[in-house]
């Protein structure tokens, strides 16, 4: 079965488990605009469509939905909310601390969601108690990507230690390979600082450093050994990675042009449709030295404010179906990332969703389940972007590893 | 030819011509080259475009692309292509850039023609206004549209583009205007004509060129705009800067260029259209309006 | 100058105070227009500069903290810095491109009918529809750089967009193409308003072509120049779109300006404070250029 046909059974699976009646709109604010997010999205719209709630699409691409909160900002005070608006972290704190998120209480005791969203997430959709938003899936931040015939090629087994990653992209990069895909972006110079930040330190100085942005653990000796990780992953990437967009990189590793590439698990899209396999030409890993911990980002739908009864109803009723196991199977396969839900059978997912899914739990069960600095679940937008600033400058050769560290120290300090 | 080509008085030799004429082509080539690689690579298939050469002619040519952009491109959820936003952004920039021009004028020629006390200052004001950033805005607008109740319309989105464009319009007219003897408006007062009639009969009839100017200047610049349309009237009213938008900076999955570029090309069609054909009144209308100081 | 001081009768009083109060009141409602929307939203925005607003407008007053914070952002001053770069540069080459083009147009061009709207026309497009041509073009992988080498001059080499201390001259190009044909369309105009008279009696007093556009032709065309230069900085300080597009401000915060810097602390840092207080030295600088060139042009009127 081809996935847009998988797509569409599921979609009429979901619309069956629906049961709204009378003529009702959501009107959804989001950047899911390209062909197989937008496809993903098309199925909630259509077992919406199935309950009799109506879709009014408004969606914003760019910037990684930094345009869309511009709109959405505009949207509040001209005091026309969206019914939903989709979200990452520490925005759905804020908005919800303006006041300006609804209440799904009722809907989340009915359906049990407390025991079956992990903890962690819970942290995001949650304010006070109660529920503001939905969840949709679960993405995981520290993974590679690795081309197989290329690691045959060049006699590479999957490294499980920092040294022998480095061992391995070393080898890639004498035989002439990129070692290391990568785009030269902000977001993406933090994906990678994050496992780095996590694999030199763990869990308690993650903790420390990017949540609780202690700026002793800021300025450490084991913070100013991640941006020298960081400079030595700088070595193995190619010339011409500045600007480059992520899927691009992918494409260097789906190629064969390059060895590996550290990305979230949206990355597997890239490999999905050029028609590879999980396990056969492309394989997956967690960074060396963050295993057993899971560094994640969440899409989640925040709900807004409605004070009509019936747009009301469509909000719940559309809250309710992102909830729904067949949803989060169905958008789920098409993202890469794996459900908010632990509770849903793994059997239609490939080896790195399997995977995936299996350790989200495991770090849920045991506390290293940690939000993303780089994605917007470690602390706020302010401070977010502010490292970024510092990791980005770092890794284009402006600071050398003690400045970055003692600047990373001030530029928190400036943005709190 | 645009401008009444009086007796150039300044002669030159031949071997200056030469060059002068080799200078002005290859600018006229620098200038097409962006413009030319979003033609080219918009009639290629996509395979054609990630293997090879970005200027080199389509191997095999295809409009495929412009279809799939014009009508059954994903904008969002919907494979609705860029039709519908087109006429979105027709209804907006059409009426913002008559309401605009009418105030323009209608101010250029109370400021030239009927000076009183003051009215450097508000002249000074309003022109004033053409440097604010528009970033500034956004918040205080989108309250202001809400309470008129007009967020997230074409209506509202006529308003804001209508506001920041008087500035220019003014600017124009009035410089325009300036250049217009005032002793036939002082005669026609004299023979009895009133405010309107004389603006009617007098000063618009010559108002050819500049009027030109201002409706270039005002669609270009309206048509063009994302910052508002994304904010004031996304959804079903998106104007075809956001639509074009959607359709290009979509963050994952695989980048159709060619498609990308026809729809880019298809949003500009308009502006270019504009400049085409009107574009021979545009140095005429600056060389009475905005250039005399 | 009053409108009218003729009155005949109280029928033509009427008349001549409505006349007299019409054009002021065909005036008001821009005016008003423009006291609410720019000059209530600038003081709203310096009010914000002085409050704890963070995502949305909030009014806790801090006093001059985000001032104080804005000077101490280092990206603020690559912001300034870049502007500075990126103005002077920009106003200068545009000036010199613009009136290049329109001297040389103005020698009795045949084609001038096609050349001018292709000199004109990339101002009639925003880099979100040429954004990815211009990135193509100057990204070495795929563009100038791979094109000559497969053109044989291999040793060719252009990759300033990836280098953080080059990109910002990128820009630079890019907003060049995009404005200097406008420029040239203001000189043009300047050059065909210039009395053809005055030069022919010039050249009869043996005057050199030279002479003629240095001493006759360029101090006429002053108008214009500042007519361009006013133009030319209002763009050069909104500059928002080419960035996004062609660098989204790096590599790293190579090319930050400090329009994109007020949008990123505006709506994606959630420091609205800082935001503001940004966008409040962007006023006064806008202000500190353009003040003195409404006075000036407005006294000249008098």
């Amino acid at each position: 079965m081809t996935m847009m046909k998988k797509l569409q059974a599921s979609a009429a699976a979901i619309a069956l488990s629906t049961t709204a009646v009378a003529a009702q709109e959501v009107e959804v604010l989001h950047w899911w605009t390209s062909g197989g997010e937008a496809a993903a999205v098309g199925t909630l719209r259509d077992a919406l469509a199935g309950g009799g709630v109506g879709w009014v699409d408004m969606p914003v691409a760019g910037g990684g939905g930094s345009d869309a909160m511009t709109v959405l900002r505009a949207r509040v005070t001209a005091g026309d909310p969206p019914t939903a608006v989709q979200m990452l972290g520490f925005s759905i704190q804020d908005w919800a601390a303006e006041g300006s998120l609804a209440n799904l209480n009722d809907l989340a005791a009915e359906q049990g969601w407390a025991d079956v969203v992990p903890d962690a997430l819970q942290r995001f959709s949650t304010y006070d108690g109660n529920w503001v938003a939905a969840p949709v899936n679960v993405h995981s931040t520290n993974w590679v990507w690795a081309n197989t015939a290329l690691m045959a090629e060049l006699g590479i087994d999957q490294p499980t230690d920092w040294d022998g990653f480095v061992a391995a992209l070393q080898a890639a990069q004498d035989a002439g390979y990129t070692a290391l895909a990568h785009g030269g972006q902000a977001w993406q110079d933090a994906t990678i600082f994050d496992s780095m930040v996590m694999g030199v330190g763990g869990p308690e100085f993650y903790q420390a450093s990017m949540v609780d942005l202690d700026p002793e653990a800021l300025g450490s000796d084991m913070m100013v050994e991640a941006f020298n990780r960081m400079e030595t992953l700088r070595g193995f990437v190619d010339d011409n990675f500045s600007g480059r967009d992520w899927n691009l990189a992918s494409a260097m590793v789906i190629n064969g042009e390059a060895l590996f590439q550290i990305m979230g698990d949206w990355a597997k899209g890239e490999f999905v449709n050029a028609g590879q396999t999980a396990g056969d030409e492309f394989t997956c890993f967690r960074v060396p030295g963050t295993e057993g911990t899971v560094t994640f980002n969440s899409d989640q739908f925040a709900m807004f404010n409605v004070t009509d009864a019936s747009a009301q109803a469509a909000q719940t009723e559309m809250a309710s179906a992102v909830m729904s196991p067949e949803f989060q199977i169905t958008f789920n396969l098409v993202k890469g990332s794996v459900p908010a839900r632990t509770d849903i059978p793994s059997d239609q997912f490939d080896m790195c969703g399997q995977m995936g899914m299996a350790q989200l739990a495991e770090a849920a069960a045991g506390g290293t389940l940690f939000g993303s600095m780089a994605h917007g679940h470690a602390n706020n937008p302010s401070v977010q972007n502010a490292m970024y600033d510092v990791i980005t400058a770092h890794f284009n050769g402006e600071y050398d590893a003690e400045t970055a560290a003692a600047e990373l120290v001030t530029a928190v300090e400036l943005a709190m | 030819m645009a401008v009444a080509s009086t007796e150039n008085a300044i002669r030159s030799s031949n071997f200056t011509r030469v060059l002068v004429y080799l200078t002005l082509l290859l600018f006229a080539l620098f200038y097409l080259l962006p413009f030319g690689i979003m033609l080219v690579n918009s009639l290629k298939p996509l395979d054609e475009i990630t293997g090879g050469n970005m200027v080199a002619l389509p191997q095999t040519w295809t409009i495929e692309p412009w279809l799939s952009a014009w009508s059954t491109a994903q904008i969002g959820v919907e494979p609705t292509g860029l039709r519908p936003y087109f006429m979105n952004s027709i209804m907006m920039a059409v009426p913002a850039v008559i309401l605009s021009t009418v105030v323009g004028a209608l101010n250029g020629y109370v400021l030239t023609k009927w000076h009183f006390r003051g009215a450097t200052i508000i002249f000074g004001l309003l022109l004033f206004s053409c440097f604010i950033p528009f970033q500034i805005v956004l918040i205080p607008m989108a309250r202001i549209l809400g309470i008129l109740e007009i967020a997230g319309t074409t209506v509202g989105l006529i308003l804001v583009h209508f506001v920041y464009g008087i500035g220019f319009t003014t600017l124009y007219f009035r410089n325009y205007y300036a250049a217009f003897p005032t002793e036939l408006v002082r005669a026609a007062q004299i023979d009895g004509a009133g405010f309107f009639q004389i603006f009617w009969r007098i000063m618009l009839p010559s108002s050819g060129p500049i009027i030109a100017v201002s409706c270039i200047w005002q669609f270009t610049n309206i048509w063009n705009d994302f910052l508002f349309g994304a904010s004031f009237a996304s959804g079903d009213a998106a104007p075809m800067t956001v639509a074009l938008n959607n359709l290009v900076n979509s963050s994952t999955g695989v980048r159709e260029y060619n498609v990308h570029f026809a729809g880019a090309i298809m949003a500009a069609g308009p502006t270019l259209l504009v400049y085409i054909l009107a574009g021979r009144y545009f140095v005429r209308g600056l060389m009475a309006g905005s250039v005399k100081g | 100058m009053a409108a009218t001081d003729a009155g005949q009768g109280t029928d033509a009083d009427f008349r001549t105070r409505l006349q007299n109060w019409l054009p002021k009141l065909v005036l008001s409602p821009s005016l008003a227009v423009m006291l609410i929307f720019v000059y209530g939203f600038i003081a709203f925005t310096i009010y914000l500069s002085f409050t704890d607003s963070r995502m949305l407008p909030s009014y806790g007053w801090v006093g001059w903290q985000n001032y104080e914070r804005l000077f101490r952002v280092r990206e603020w001053d690559i912001a300034l810095t870049n502007l500075a770069i990126f103005a002077s540069l920009y106003i200068v080459i545009c000036t010199i491109i613009g009136l290049m083009l329109a001297i040389f147009l103005d020698q009795k061009i045949r084609g001038e009918g096609i050349l001018r709207p292709i000199f004109l026309y990339p101002m009639a497009l925003s880099f979100i529809v040429t954004g990815t041509a211009w990135k193509w073009f100057l990204d070495p992988a795929i563009g100038i750089e791979n094109t000559m080498h497969l053109w044989g001059w291999t040793s060719f080499q252009f990759d300033w967009i990836k280098d953080r201390d080059m990109a910002i001259y990128t820009i630079v190009i890019a907003a060049v193409w995009q404005s200097s044909g406008f420029v040239m369309a203001m000189f043009l105009a300047g050059l065909r308003g210039i009395d053809n008279e005055i030069l022919k009696a010039a050249q009869m007093d043996g005057a050199s072509n030279w002479n003629l556009y240095r001493r006759i032709i360029l101090p006429q065309l002053r108008p214009a120049f500042l007519s361009a230069f006013v133009i030319l900085s209002h763009l050069a300080i909104k500059s928002y779109d080419l960035v996004i597009a062609l660098t989204g401000g790096g590599p790293g915060n190579a090319t930050a300006l400090p329009a994109t810097f007020m949008y990123s602390y505006t709506f994606t840092r959630n420091q609205m404070g800082i935001g503001a207080s940004s966008a409040v030295i962007m006023l006064m600088t806008i202000a500190a250029i353009m003040v003195p060139y409404l006075y000036a042009e407005l006294r000249e009127r008098k």
